[in-house]
């Protein structure tokens, strides 16, 4: 039994038949990659996951306990993080206020009227936010407005605002999009190192096959709404079905 | 000081000194002389400017923290000012208590509008606000006239039973609101060299109060309430995916914001003992985010400078009449004097929403930041002169 559990899931937009019928087991302290061709059904997937979509049919269980209907809200603070395909930020704010407020978030749940006390004086929720920021090597920017970072640094504070919840699973939705391959390398590391430091289990939808066969432990390949196969790296690697779906190389 | 840091606590000193100093800073000149009508001295408009101040802070708690945008605030201060004249008439003519019920009342009030509102953001909200207002505006002058006293209004009398303090009413003229005795019409005037200076019972009520609002603003902008706040206006799907729901965040602040619009509309019963629809109607509501844009909303003076520039225009700009304009240009050659005071003439008396337009057109247009902003920039170019070297401005400027 995985911490996530996907059963017989589908999801109709009018005519179109976006998620089919889909089976998916992501078992605890996995990295679990789900890759597919564009169109596949792979954000429609993950917004089921979060409360954004509710499916059609279907059951969705996290550590036993169903998500649907429930509001992204509830299903973050059961410690499901997700990471947007493009980085959503607070951009009016500073670096150091949007790790801020995930750890309000964290500590304090999803409401607190704490209108008296000041934001400068949470000495707890300021260390905790300063060391994450260090984790992610942007404490030097912690004055800066969001909205004034680079693609690369909106996506690593968007990492780090996730991160900071300590999320017994954390969604990543093509975390390294539209970044140089240095970049994604660093990516690359940071997760791995947060995966080696604390319990954590990760899905990614990724395009990139680079991030993929360097991080999944298992893989899954949607195509066309339905999983085609699920395995490990190595044999998708040399599955002829996706090799032919996904991976558009010529049969051999 | 008092749980804020030193530049906060620096500007809250600063308008605690000019809310207790207004009488002298808005009468520079001696009376009697040329420029004695640009006086705004006195108790009735200072009264004004602090009231519609508080109404602004406790907008723009609302709409410069969150960016949800009511139309229909006014309502709160309606509600305010009956729930007030009613406790002046019921109660006791002392004002403590109608201000502390008009503010309760208006904040039960926002609370079912924003309930209802607050299920929509952005033009959705604004619509639905605006449309409780002008419903609110026509329930007060039409059907709940008992309550509200229609069209002509609600005011105390003669025969009110006041129940606390029946004896001390029965002198033969409607008494007057009070403060433990200390009537707000009261004033001290004070006649030195030329100058009259009036310090007025009601405005330094009033002034209190402000200053209390203006501190309760600035610790709510700096806590985690106000931090979560903003968050909601940079960006909502963020901050629920991030575990924090949105829904009570805002719906609190918008019955703060409704408080502080019947905590104003309290004062403004208790000043003058009178209600009436008028106060709920849409320009009301209109005019206060004039107000906040004006000054500089998300910014903590910003409002109370918005509320005082836009009073002092409707009382003092209004007042200028082509009498007033001869007078000035009479060292001019006639032709040129008719000429001159035909051209100004628009722009001053009733056409005194002619400059306000013009001069709100050029805030949002040159200073999306309102006055806060032109100040800032002003400051900048003489701090830029003094040192050149000047830091690196990625960093984030501070809201204030």
């Amino acid at each position: 039994m995985g911490i996530l559990e996907i059963k017989n899931v589908g999801k109709r937009f009018g005519g179109l038949q976006a998620l089919g019928d889909v089976n998916l087991s992501v078992a605890e302290n996995t990295v679990h990659a789900i890759i597919g061709p564009n169109g596949a059904g792979k954000s429609t997937l993950l917004n089921c996951l979060v409360g954004k979509l509710i499916p059609d049919t279907g059951s969705v269980t996290f550590q036993g306990q169903s998500l649907l209907g429930r509001k992204p809200h509830e299903i973050n603070q059961m410690g499901v993080s997700r990471v947007f395909q493009t980085p959503e930020i607070f951009a009016d704010l500073t670096v150091m206020e949007n790790v801020m407020i995930p750890c309000f978030a964290h500590r304090d749940g999803s409401f607190k009227l704490n209108a008296i006390g000041s934001v400068a004086g949470q000495a707890d929720i300021k260390t905790q936010a300063e060391q994450i920021l260090e984790d992610v090597n942007m404490l030097d920017k912690h004055q800066m407005q969001a909205s004034s970072l680079s693609r690369g640094d909106k996506r690593r504070l968007e990492m780090a605002m996730c991160l900071v919840q300590e999320p017994k699973l954390l969604l990543l939705d093509e975390p390294t999009a539209g970044m140089a391959r240095a970049d994604t390398n660093n990516t690359i590391d940071l997760l791995k190192e947060i995966k080696e430091k604390r319990d954590i289990t990760m899905a990614i939808i990724e395009h990139d096959m680079h991030v993929v066969f360097s991080m999944a432990e298992r893989i899954t390949v949607l195509a066309q709404g339905t999983p085609l196969v699920e395995d490990t790296p190595d044999n998708i690697k040399g599955h002829p079905k996706v090799r032919e779906a996904y991976l558009g190389e010529a049969q051999v | 000081m008092f749980g804020l840091s030193a530049k906060d606590t620096r500007l809250f000193f600063i308008v605690t000194g000019l809310v207790a100093f207004a009488p002298f800073l808005m009468n520079p000149f001696p009376t009697g002389s040329a420029m004695a009508q640009f006086n705004a001295g006195y108790p009735d408009l200072m009264q004004r400017f602090v009231i519609f101040g508080i109404f602004a802070i406790g907008f723009n708690l609302l709409f410069g923290l969150t960016g949800y945008l009511s139309f229909g605030h006014a309502a709160f201060l309606g509600a305010g000012s009956y729930a007030a004249v009613w406790m002046l008439k019921l109660l006791t003519i002392n004002v403590i208590p109608a201000i502390l019920i008009s503010t309760v009342v208006a904040g039960a009030f926002a609370l079912l509008i924003g309930f209802i509102s607050l299920r929509r953001s952005g033009i959705y909200f604004s619509i639905l606000t605006l449309a409780f207002a002008q419903m609110a505006f026509a329930l007060a002058a039409s059907v709940l006239t008992p309550i509200t006293g229609g069209e002509t209004g609600l005011q105390t009398a003669l025969n009110d039973p006041r129940i606390l303090d029946g004896i001390a009413s029965s002198g033969g003229n409607i008494p007057a609101p009070a403060l433990f005795g200390l009537e707000m019409r009261n004033s001290y005037v004070w006649n030195v060299s030329g100058w009259t200076f009036t310090f007025n019972a009601g405005y330094y009520l009033a002034g209190a109060f402000m200053i209390v609002a203006f501190y309760l603003s600035m610790r709510i902008f700096r806590s985690p309430f106000g931090l979560m706040l903003q968050a909601i206006k940079t960006n909502q799907t963020r901050l629920n995916y991030t575990g924090l729901n949105s829904r009570p965040y805002t719906l609190a602040v918008f019955v703060i914001s409704g408080m502080y619009a019947g905590l104003a509309g309290g004062l403004m019963a208790s000043m003058d003992p009178l209600a009436g629809a008028e106060r709920m109607q849409w320009t009301a509501s209109g005019e206060v985010v004039l107000m906040t844009i004006l000054g500089g909303a998300g910014t903590l003076i910003g409002p109370v400078l918005g509320a005082g520039f836009i009073k002092y225009f409707e009382n003092i700009f209004s007042k200028i009449n082509s009498n007033v304009l001869h007078e000035w240009f009479a060292f001019m050659p006639d032709g040129m004097e008719d000429f001159i005071v035909t051209i100004l003439y628009p722009f001053v008396g009733k056409g005194w929403h002619l400059t306000l337009g013009i001069m709100f057109m050029m805030v949002v247009i040159f200073l999306p930041g309102g006055l806060v902003e032109g100040g800032q920039r002003i400051a900048n170019l003489f701090r830029r002169k003094k040192s050149q070297p000047s830091e690196a401005d990625g960093a984030k400027t501070p809201a204030e």
